[in-house]
């Protein structure tokens, strides 16, 4: 198939279509606001709904109510927009909705600034909700992957009723690059039997909560969501590994920053010096065993962690290196992106050169 | 092997942004890898606006243009702030109707376009960045004259098919600029 021309934000609008999302609720907040644009362009042509909301907190509870009835259903917003609906995520996670959230970060904390940045890695993968809970984060560094990803992402939230958020930032939605669109076959999905779609009598109704009052029965839950994320863990890592062979440096980054390190691999090339890069795609669950065996390879003689943050990821990236190696860290935040050359030079300090 | 990292800046409303489209569009339609980065801001018309275009045979790695080796300048601040970051041997098109003075490196190549009297001589302002895209097109020779002609073939049509003459034109005028 011919290739397109696609923009970030909207390949990521036209690839939820085409994996079947009907409803979309969300508010304009740049640099996403390409995303709500196209819904409303193109949603109604589906037979979709699209609703802009009168407020983040009102999108994510519209996200629930329609996930609970059995939508394919998602939100999209950039990182203030997605503080105000961590109280929804947790909900949805306790009353165990799958959804689709996209976050195009943005520099933080508070409003900052339009310009990309990764400061919400901690709030993605962390929770910034309330409660024991967990959701699948995927963060895509080329367009392609971000449709590739899109399909993929709501199967998984419908596959473990689960929400699934996508970890862009700023300038992957910006950006154009080629697209390929593939079709990609409907995954073999269970029926959605405890959507709140009415009984007509016929079965007792379902209740979609996640108010749990007694401990025992709190406490249980807890337990079951527990072994649901752990099944996740064993089969729903993702991650890819370039130039490992031979390599003296190992950097690690997800999305942007990942092509930041291939292009400062490419430089350290040139000076004779061997650079691989980790690049974890789910980062959550995070592939601490992948990146410890990546690390362990004798080759390899620091770890170099390169973040648009002042630091985050790379407290997993110190949990699976656990030690074997050593784990330094170069980034700028705000905006500001880290030039191939300042993390070339930021491996060449970490080897002692 | 190409690797072109181009770099267009000027002002909101000088086309900036359709330059690189249309380079991007034209390199991907020649079978190469593209990327298109546009600097987002607040500024609408009249701010500063910019585009990193990489053009490629091969994989590309990122998409950010840090050191160009093309820079097309539509105005006197794109010229002073990114001309010392062009690559040695790289190519400069500057926009010689509204930037008054030269090219101060001598390690870089540089073309002068008058882009607004190219495009006043044809009969409208709107062709100028089509007068610019010209001369790069002819000094870079990284891609087809009748690729873009085709795409303004395939953009204009009916009502509009008036245009392809007048950027055709503009295009052959800006090229012109090129020794």
């Amino acid at each position: 198939m011919a290739k397109e021309l696609w923009k970030g934000n909207e390949a990521v609008a036209e690839a939820a279509i085409r994996a079947g999302c009907r409803c979309y609720f969300g508010y304009p907040i740049t640099p996403q606001s390409e995303i709500p644009e196209y819904m409303a362009l193109h949603m109604a042509d589906t037979g979709g709904v699209f609703l802009q909301s009168e407020s983040e907190i009102a999108a994510i509870n519209m996200v629930y109510g329609a996930s609970g009835a059995g939508a394919r259903v998602m939100t999209s917003s950039s990182s203030p927009g997605i503080s105000l609906k961590q109280e929804g995520i947790s909900y949805m996670c306790g009353a165990e909705l799958p959804a689709v959230i996209v976050n195009v970060m943005r520099g933080g904390p508070g409003l900052g600034t339009i310009q990309p940045a990764q400061g919400d890695y901690f709030q993605a993968t962390r929770g910034g909700g309330n409660g024991d809970y967990r959701l699948i984060v995927l963060a895509p560094a080329t367009i392609q992957e971000v449709v590739d990803l899109m399909q993929e992402a709501f199967d998984l939230a419908d596959q473990y009723r689960i929400p699934v958020m996508m970890l862009l930032d700023g300038m992957i939605g910006q950006m154009m690059e080629p697209v390929e669109w593939t079709h990609t076959p409907a995954s073999d999905l269970p029926g959605k039997t405890w959507a709140t779609t009415g009984t007509e009598g016929k079965r007792p109704p379902n209740i979609i909560n996640s108010l749990f009052i007694d401990p025992d029965a709190c406490n249980r839950h807890n337990q079951h969501l527990e072994e649901k994320y752990k099944k996740i863990i064993e089969n729903e890592i993702k991650y890819s590994i370039n130039d490992l062979v031979d390599a003296e440096i190992l950097f690690v980054a997800y999305g942007t920053p990942s092509r930041l390190a291939r292009a400062a691999a490419r430089l350290l090339g040139e000076e004779g010096i061997k650079a691989g890069v980790f690049r974890p795609i789910s980062v959550w669950p995070y592939p601490y065993d992948a990146l410890r065996e990546a690390a362990s390879q004798d080759s390899v003689q620091a770890v170099v962690t390169v973040e648009m943050s002042t630091g985050q990821m790379v407290d997993d990236v110190r949990i699976g290196v656990n030690g074997v190696k050593p784990v330094s860290f170069i980034g700028q935040a705000g905006g500001v992106i880290p030039s191939p050359r300042e993390v070339a030079d930021a491996a060449k300090k970490a080897l002692g050169r | 092997m190409a690797y072109n990292e181009i770099l267009i800046s000027g002002f909101g409303g000088q086309g900036v942004m359709a330059i690189g489209l249309t380079l991007a569009e034209a390199g991907m339609s020649e079978g190469m890898n593209v990327s298109w980065l546009p600097s987002y801001g607040p500024e609408m018309r009249g701010g500063t606006a910019n585009c990193g275009v990489v053009i490629a045979d091969s994989e590309i790695i990122s998409p950010i243009v840090l050191e160009p080796s093309e820079l097309i300048a539509m105005n006197l601040p794109s010229l002073d702030k990114f001309e010392p970051h062009v690559k040695k041997g790289g190519t400069i098109f500057v926009n010689e109707s509204i930037i008054q003075r030269k090219v101060q490196r001598g390690d870089v190549r540089a073309i002068y376009v008058p882009s607004m009297e190219i495009a006043s001589g044809i009969g409208n302002m709107r062709v100028a960045n089509m007068a610019m895209l010209g001369a790069f097109i002819k000094a870079t020779q990284l891609l087809k004259y009748d690729t873009i002609i085709a795409m303004l073939t395939q953009l204009f049509t009916g009502s509009k098919a008036h245009l392809v003459g007048l950027n055709e034109e503009a295009l052959e005028r800006g090229a012109a600029c090129v020794d």
